[in-house]
């Protein structure tokens, strides 16, 4: 199996977006290039306008998980975002926009946080993918 | 027996996975054969550093724990 990664998020939210950079970094300091395709809300997500925002937590989290979060946060966890740059500083890390939800959103090119290295089809990300894991969230 | 380390990465304080970024940043910045030396005080960089040396053929050639804080001595391939 090709050791390239490949998460596909879908999820903008918060806790989805540290786990995803988690793997991220991860995968990185192994020196396995990881492949990141953007759709819906965690491409609203990576937009200039919205990366510094409050993205919330899944449902699932609650009050209590809610509390949790905040207090890593406040002992001064790195951000999703810092994570994904460290991650591409680091290592092979292509971060890429699913062109189908820049149109579903209304999202321009120019709207996109640097983070991201540009704008493709699913095809393109499958070729990509080449027979390396893909991880949805 | 105590390894000089040619570069000290102080990751005390730091969740997963930075204490490991910030060590493959270092090892990066390093010769082959050099020595570096990681502070970390979360519990899972035991199992990580471990991990992160067989993968990478990084040598872990020391590791002690002292009130907490775990210390990994590593060799750069």
């Amino acid at each position: 199996m090709d050791e390239t990664i490949n998460l596909v998020l879908f999820s903008g939210t918060d806790d989805k977006l540290q786990a995803a950079a988690v793997i991220t970094a991860g995968a990185a300091a192994l020196g396995k290039p990881v492949n990141v395709f953007l759709q819906y809300w965690a491409l609203r997500s990576f937009t200039k306008a919205e990366i510094n925002a409050d993205h919330g937590l899944a449902a699932e989290a609650g009050e209590s998980g809610r509390k949790n979060v905040d207090a890593l946060a406040k002992a001064g966890q790195a951000s999703w975002a810092e994570t994904f740059r460290q991650a591409k500083e680091l290592g092979e890390v292509d971060i890429q926009a699913c062109s189908l939800s820049m149109d579903v959103l209304q999202i321009e090119e120019e709207d996109l946080d640097p983070l991201v290295n540009g704008v493709e089809g699913v095809t393109a990300f499958y070729l990509n993918a080449g027979d390396g894991r893909i991880i949805f969230i | 027996m105590t390894q000089a380390a040619d570069l000290t990465v102080d990751a005390r304080g730091l969740n997963c996975p930075m204490p490991i970024v910030k060590t493959a940043q270092a090892v990066k910045t390093l010769a082959s054969g050099q020595v570096l030396e990681v502070l970390a005080t979360d519990p899972g960089s035991v199992k990580d550093f471990a991990a992160w040396s067989k993968s990478t053929g990084n040598e872990l050639v020391e590791q002690t724990v002292d009130g907490g804080v775990y210390r990994f001595v590593m060799r750069k391939k």
